[in-house]
C-alpha cells in the first residue's frame, strides 16, 4: 500500500498562494472524505503554513495533487512537492517535531497534526503514520531542548519574568500604552498565569477596551508612577518622545515594596524607562535590544537541538519503513498460518476417531500442543519474512512460501 | 563488614564523581548528563547510606566521631539534603557547586580513615551522640542554603547584566533560590539551637569551661538568628539576604574544622 504526500508550504510558496488552498477544520476533514470515497485513506492538514495531503490508495498522488489545484488553480502547481512512502513518512515526522517549522520546534504544529489525524479518513497506514508523528513530535520535545526557549521577544519577556518570580500566578502586571505590542506582551503574561493589574494610557477609551478584553483598570498615564507600588512586571510601549518613567518615580515606589523585585520591560522606541533604573536593587530592567538579543540566542539554541530531534525523527522515519514494508509479507504470513491451523484442525479430526472419546480436559492438552508445534514451526519463517521485508527482500520471500507452500492454490 | 565497608565506599565515590562530572557536562549542553548526574547523585547516596549503616552495626557507640568520620556524615547529610531539590531539572546548576565540593570532603575522610567500619567510638554518651548529629545536620543545611544563595547570587548577577545567553542554562527562579535558602536555614537554625543546648547542658554538668569553639558556635547561632528574624521579620529578601546566609556560612567554616572536625 503506497502512502503519497502532495503538499504546499511556506518553504515554496508565498502567502498569496497558501491562502488560496488553506482550510478550516471542516473543509479539511470535507476534503480528506472526500478523497478518502476515491483512493481509501487520506488526511488533510492545513495551517497558516501548509495544506498537506496525506493519501494512501490507487491513484493516491494524482487525486490529491487534482484536489490541491482544484482549490488553488494551475498556477500553485508550480510549488507542489510530492513524496512518496519513506520520505513522506519522514516530511511528517519532520513536521510534527517542529523541524518543518519557520520557528524551529514551534508547540502548535503538534497540536495541529493531531487535530489533522482526528478529523482524516483514516485506515491502517495512516493510522498509524499519524500516531507514529504524534509519538515523534513528542518525543523531539521531550528529549531535546528543542521547544524550551522562547521564540518571540513577548515570549522572551514573560520567560525572563518567570526568572525572577518563578510561578506567575497571583503577579500584576502594569500595562503602559494600550498598543498592540504591549498587549501582546501582556497576554503571553496573563497565559501564563499573571493578572493584567493596571492600563495606563494617554487615551482613556483605549485603555477601557483594553483593560475589557484583558481584566484590570484603566488609568491616567500620570497614574503610572503611584501605582508602581503593588505591581510586579511594567510592560511599557508608549509612542512617547521622551522617558515617561524616572529612575527616582521607580525608587520611590520601591521603598513600599518590602523588597519585592520589580520587572520592568521596555518595548518603546523611543526608551519609555529611564535607563538608570537598572542600578536599583531589586528592579530587572530589559528593553527592546535586550530581548531581541534573548531571542537570537534562544533561536540559535533551538537549531543546536534541531540536530539531535533530527536523529530522533530519522529514526521514527526507519521504523516506520520497516513496518510498511513488513505489509508486503503480512497477506503471506497470514495465508501461511490459516493453512498450517487448517491443516492441524483436520488432522485433529481425524485423529479424534481413531482415538476414541477424549475428555475435556485430554481434548485441551491435545489443542495446547499441536498450537504449540504450529506456532513454534512458523515463528521462525515470520520473524525471517518481516525481516526479509525490511531489507526490500520481502516479496521475493512472500512469493517463494506462496509457492512452496501451495498458498492461494485452491482459489485459482 | 570492613570488607562491606570498603566495597561500599568506592561504589559512592565514583557515583559521586560521575556526578560531578556530569553536571559540568550538564552545564555545556542540558539533557542527558543531568540525568546521569541526578542518578549518580541517588545510587552514591544509596552506597554511602549503607556505608553509614555497616559503621553503625561494627561500632557499639556513636560511630562518627572523628574528624574524618564526621565529615563522612556531614557529606552523607549535606547529599540527603540536596536531593530534596536537586532531583529537579532546574536545580541541577546547584549541584554543578554541591558535588564536586561533596567528592573532595569524602576523598578527605576517606584520606582520614573515617570511611570505614574499624573505627572506634569515643562519643557513647547520648547527650554527646545528639549534640553532634544535630550540629552537623544544622551545618549540612546551612551549607545548602549557602549553595543557593550563591547560585542566587549568579543567576541575579545575569539577569541584571542582561546576559543574552540567559534563558539557555535552566535555573531556578530568583523567588524561588530565595524562598528555599530561607526555608533550609529556618529549618536547619533548630536543629543548631537544639544541639547548641545540648552542649551547653553537658558543658554544665561536666564542669567544662567555655572555650573558643563554643564562642565561635554561638556566633553562628547569633548570625543566623539575626538571618532569621530580618528575613521573617523585617521581609529581607533577596541579595541582602543572600549575603547574609554567605557571610553566616563563613562563620560554619570556621567552627567546623576547628569544632567538630579536630
Amino acid at each position: 500500500m503506497s502512502l503519497a504526500l502532495v503538499g504546499i508550504s511556506h518553504h515554496r510558496a508565498p502567502v498569496e498562494l497558501r491562502e488560496r488552498v488553506a482550510l478550516d477544520a471542516r473543509g479539511a476533514e470535507a476534503l480528506a472524505r472526500r478523497l478518502a470515497d476515491d483512493v481509501g485513506e487520506a488526511v488533510c492538514l492545513s495551517t497558516c503554513n501548509r495544506t498537506e495531503l496525506y493519501v494512501v490508495g490507487p491513484g493516491a498522488h494524482a487525486s490529491a495533487e487534482a484536489a490541491l489545484v482544484g482549490l488553488g488553480g494551475e498556477e500553485i502547481g508550480g510549488a507542489l512537492y510530492r513524496l512518496r512512502d519513506e520520505a513522506a513518512a519522514l516530511h511528517l515526522f519532520r513536521v510534527a517535531a517542529g523541524l518543518d517549522s519557520m520557528v524551529p520546534g514551534e508547540g502548535e504544529i503538534l497540536g495541529q497534526v493531531r487535530g489533522a489525524y482526528e478529523r482524516g479518513a483514516t485506515g491502517l497506514v495512516l493510522d498509524r503514520l499519524f500516531r507514529q508523528a504524534l509519538h515523534t513530535g513528542r518525543k523531539a520535545r521531550t528529549q531535546t531542548a528543542i521547544g524550551e526557549s522562547p521564540a518571540s521577544v513577548s515570549s522572551a519577556a514573560a520567560a525572563l519574568a518567570e526568572q525572577v518570580f518563578g510561578d506567575l500566578r497571583g503577579c500584576r502586571i502594569l500595562l503602559v500604552g494600550a498598543g498592540k505590542i504591549g498587549e501582546a506582551a501582556a497576554r503571553n503574561l496573563v497565559a501564563r498565569g499573571a493578572d493584567l493589574a493596571f492600563v495606563a494610557n494617554r487615551s482613556r477609551d483605549r485603555a477601557n477596551r483594553l483593560a475589557s478584553r484583558l481584566g484590570g483598570a484603566a488609568i491616567p498615564l500620570e497614574g503610572t508612577a503611584s501605582e508602581l507600588r503593588s505591581a510586579d512586571v511594567l510592560v511599557s510601549s508608549t509612542g512617547a518622545a521622551g522617558v515617561v518613567l524616572g529612575r527616582d518615580d521607580v525608587a520611590s515606589a520601591l521603598r513600599g515594596r518590602k523588597g519585592r523585585p520589580l520587572f520592568l520591560i521596555d518595548l518603546a522606541v523611543p526608551r519609555d524607562l529611564d535607563p538608570a533604573i537598572a542600578e536599583l536593587e531589586g528592579c530587572y530592567l530589559y528593553d527592546i535590544d535586550d530581548l531581541e538579543a534573548v531571542v537570537a540566542e534562544t533561536l540559535a539554541g533551538r537549531r543546536r537541538e534541531a540536530e539531535r530531534a533530527e536523529r530522533i525523527v530519522a529514526e521514527q522515519a526507519e521504523r516506520f519503513r520497516e513496518w510498511q514494508a513488513s505489509l508486503e509479507v503480512v497477506p503471506a504470513i497470514a495465508s501461511l498460518r490459516a493453512r498450517a491451523e487448517e491443516i492441524r484442525r483436520s488432522e485433529l479430526r481425524r485423529a479424534e476417531a481413531r482415538l476414541g472419546r477424549l475428555t475435556d480436559a485430554e481434548r485441551s492438552v491435545v489443542e495446547s500442543v499441536t498450537a504449540q508445534i504450529v506456532n513454534k514451526l512458523l515463528h521462525l519463517p515470520t520473524v525471517r519474512m518481516k525481516q526479509a521485508a525490511a531489507a526490500a527482500d520481502g516479496v521475493l520471500y512472500a512469493d517463494a512460501v506462496r509457492h512452496l507452500f501451495g498458498l492461494g492454490e485452491d482459489e485459482r | 563488614l570492613v570488607l562491606v565497608a570498603e566495597l561500599l565506599f568506592w561504589p559512592a565515590l565514583v557515583a559521586y564523581g560521575e556526578a560531578a562530572v556530569a553536571y559540568g557536562a550538564d552545564a555545556r549542553r542540558p539533557g542527558l548528563a543531568g540525568r546521569l548526574a541526578t542518578w549518580g547523585v541517588r545510587v552514591g547516596w544509596l552506597a554511602q547510606t549503607g556505608l553509614l549503616t555497616v559503621q553503625a552495626a561494627r561500632a557499639e557507640g556513636f560511630p562518627w566521631t572523628s574528624w574524618a568520620a564526621a565529615l563522612n556524615l556531614f557529606v552523607w547529610l549535606v547529599i540527603g539534603v540536596y536531593l530534596i531539590w536537586g532531583c529537579r531539572t532546574r536545580y541541577r546548576l546547584l549541584g554543578l557547586a554541591v558535588m564536586p565540593l561533596a567528592v573532595g570532603l569524602f576523598v578527605l575522610a576517606r584520606a582520614g580513615g573515617g570511611t570505614g567500619a574499624g573505627t572506634e567510638p569515643h562519643l557513647s554518651n547520648l547527650f554527646l551522640v545528639l549534640h553532634v548529629g544535630l550540629l552537623l545536620a544544622a551545618f549540612a543545611g546551612f551549607m545548602l542554603a549557602a549553595a543557593l544563595a550563591a547560585l542566587y547570587l549568579f543567576q541575579e548577577r545575569r539577569l541584571k547584566r542582561r546576559e543574552a545567553s540567559i534563558l539557555r542554562l535552566p535555573a531556578p527562579s530568583l523567588a524561588a533560590l530565595d524562598g528555599f535558602a530561607a526555608r533550609t536555614i529556618a529549618v536547619s537554625f533548630p536543629a543548631l539551637t537544639l544541639g547548641i543546648a545540648v552542649g551547653l547542658a553537658r558543658l554544665a554538668g561536666s564542669g567544662g569551661s567555655f572555650d573558643a569553639v563554643i564562642a565561635a558556635t554561638l556566633a553562628t547561632w547569633l548570625a543566623y538568628g539575626c538571618f532569621v528574624v530580618l528575613r521573617y521579620g523585617l521581609s529581607w529578601r533577596g541579595r541582602r539576604a543572600a549575603h547574609l546566609a554567605l557571610g553566616s556560612f563563613a562563620l560554619v567554616l570556621v567552627v567546623l574544622p576547628i569544632g567538630h572536625f579536630s
